[in-house]
């Protein structure tokens, strides 16, 4: 169990990380979301202890870092892919990391074929790719067969191939019940791998919930309904007291609705249905919406803006920059 | 905290994995033989137009010696690139999480680069010698002459304490071309020409590189203001100096 109290990082005038407390849960994947520059890698280096807190701690089930016994064997991280002497092939740097730690050398074998690089584990660093330099930092990390694995943006530079492959790495180290934490600024990404979210930005803490807890509340749920007699359909919910919204190709959605009573409702007017589906809307879109409210928060706006959600404005800058996605979709609301 | 014999082991994997270590340390044998080989070869053919001009008595040690000056560059590198390249790769960042006890880590690390560093100097120093003194022939002395071993063990320590030196200042900088930038010129212009110059010099007699090289001589010379082990001292006290300065930002640096 990693647990973060009050952490704050103070670099000169800045403020990598303000004020960050929460808990990785054991025994699922976590997804550390946040924009670049959220101050992710360096609350991962703090956990490492490679970076010293300016105030706040960093808990590993109980004790520090550094009082850590042979900490390969407790916590694996991947911080940097690369974090190579160029020089020196990529089994020696697998053996130097296992003897630091008394971890037994056929380990390194193991993780080389693990992670796909066997055949070129006498090749000296140099010549790897991006995503051959990921992989033997995936080795590294899994080199003392640890219970908490933390991994910074691990898909960066990846093949599509790569990915499912970290994808399905991590889904069965959870599964295997450690603790996974993997930090990504690819919402996609952690839609498909994450169970739990800590979501920051600006180095501060906006959300730390479970992955479906997250998108029930940050974003809105719709029925998709698709029919050859629209006039009909639409005449029928607006009967009523729905609002429905024209949604892709011709189908309609209607915001919040109940599955049942909108299948009920077009039986009792005899309208045939091509597609009755409810639309839970991505998680990328809820957290451009939540990083967009933080930017909104923190950029010092007025009270009046900040009570009331600026629907319809322009975006910020940063949302803008953040998302070109969600602003249509929310026009509609 | 990690085993110290672990560490050991982990630092000795670091370096023999490299091939900066087999060049730098195979340059430091090369040349201290090489050149020391050539000025003994031409000292013994032109031994009067040599000597002319020397006051003191004959050093055939010194003579055989005269390559230290570039092979203890080769060293220097070495120590440089030995701590450096943690730096220049972000690999700090991985050795440090798995040995997150600094001061431990720099101390094997030092343990294995100045072991290592030894080995080779006392090779180094012990054949520069003998090559040496069978090239000099009628001019040449003998290990068992007065204060001669003691010098050949004293090139060996002389450049393994440079290279440690190197290794501390490298740790201290946390950049191993600034590292070098700095060592490099100082070692092989700044300290030289400064020891040269009057004044300025009793200054320069102080510097790491005067200090120990000190014990190469067999002869002490008139206006050497310590003798051999007093150099040796104070080279080792510049030593000691640089590595507890490394442990120290280590330490406290975010790395």
């Amino acid at each position: 169990m990693i647990e973060l109290h009050q952490l704050t990082k103070r670099y000169g005038e800045k403020l990598a990380v303000q004020d960050l407390t929460f808990q990785v849960p054991r025994g699922v994947v976590t997804g550390f979301l946040g924009p670049n520059g959220a101050g992710k890698s360096t609350t991962m280096r703090m956990i490492l202890d490679l970076d010293r807190p300016t105030s706040g701690r960093v808990v590993l089930d109980g004790k520090r870092y550094g009082q850590l016994q042979e900490p390969l064997k407790y916590i694996g991280a991947l911080l940097e892919a690369k974090a190579v002497h160029p020089g020196r092939t990529a089994y020696d740097h697998l053996l130097w990391l296992a003897q630091s730690n008394r971890i037994p050398r056929r380990r390194v074998d193991e993780m080389l074929e693990l992670v796909g690089l066997t055949s070129v584990a006498r090749g000296r660093a140099r010549g790897f790719s991006l995503g051959m330099g990921q992989r033997l930092g995936i080795a590294s990390a899994l080199l003392g067969d640890p219970e908490i694995l933390m991994f910074d943006e691990p898909v960066n530079g990846l093949d599509p191939e790569g990915i499912l492959w970290i994808r399905n790495l991590m889904k069965r180290l959870a599964a295997e019940g450690r603790t996974v934490f993997v930090s990504s600024h690819l919402m996609s990404e952690m839609a498909l791998t994450a169970d739990h979210l800590v979501v920051i930005g600006r180095g501060r803490l906006l959300a730390d919930l479970p992955m479906a807890e997250f998108i029930r509340q940050n974003s809105r749920s719709a029925v998709r309904i698709r029919t050859p007699q629209v006039e009909q359909l639409l005449d029928a919910l607006r009967g009523a007291g729905l609002r429905p919204q024209p949604g892709p190709d011709g189908a309609y959605e209607v915001e919040d609705g109940d599955l049942a009573a909108l299948g009920d409702l077009a039986a009792k007017h005899g309208i045939t249905l091509h597609e009755l589906s409810p639309q839970q809307a991505s998680l990328e879109e809820a957290f451009m919406q939540m990083t967009a409210d933080s930017v909104e928060y923190h950029a010092g706006d007025g009270p009046s803006r900040a009570s009331s959600p600026t629907r319809g404005e322009p975006p910020t800058e940063s949302a803008s920059a953040w998302g070109e996605g969600w602003q249509p979709k929310r026009k509609g609301n | 905290m990690a085993a110290f014999p672990a560490i050991l082991q982990s630092e000795w994997t670091k370096i023999r994995s490299v091939r900066s270590t087999v060049w730098t340390l195979a340059l430091t044998f090369v040349v201290t033989l090489g050149l020391g080989a050539l000025l003994s070869l031409l000292t013994n053919k032109n031994f009067a137009e040599f000597t002319r001009g020397e006051t003191g008595p004959f050093d055939a040690t010194r003579t055989a010696f005269s390559g230290i000056m570039l092979g203890e560059l080769a060293i220097i590198v070495f120590g440089v690139l030995a701590i450096g390249n943690e730096y220049s790769s972000g690999m700090i960042r991985v050795s440090l999480a798995a040995v997150p006890q600094r001061g431990t880590l720099l101390v094997g690390k030092s343990v294995v680069l100045g072991a290592l560093a030894l080995a080779v100097s006392l090779v180094t120093a012990f054949v520069t010698f003998f090559v040496g003194q069978s090239l000099l022939g009628d001019h040449s002395t003998t290990i068992g002459a007065q204060h001669v071993l003691r010098a050949v063990v004293g090139a060996a320590l002389y450049l393994t304490l440079l290279c440690l030196f190197s290794a501390g200042v490298t740790a201290m900088l946390h950049n191993q071309t600034l590292a070098l930038g700095i060592l490099v010129p100082f070692f092989f212009l700044l300290s030289p020409i400064l020891s040269a110059v009057p004044k300025v010099k009793t200054l320069a007699h102080w510097f790491p590189d005067y200090a120990g090289s000190r014990m190469l001589l067999v002869y002490e010379q008139n206006d050497q203001p310590y003798g051999p082990w007093a150099g040796f001292g104070i080279c080792l006290l510049w030593t000691l100096a640089a590595l507890a300065g490394g442990a120290l930002v280590l330490k406290k640096r975010d790395a």
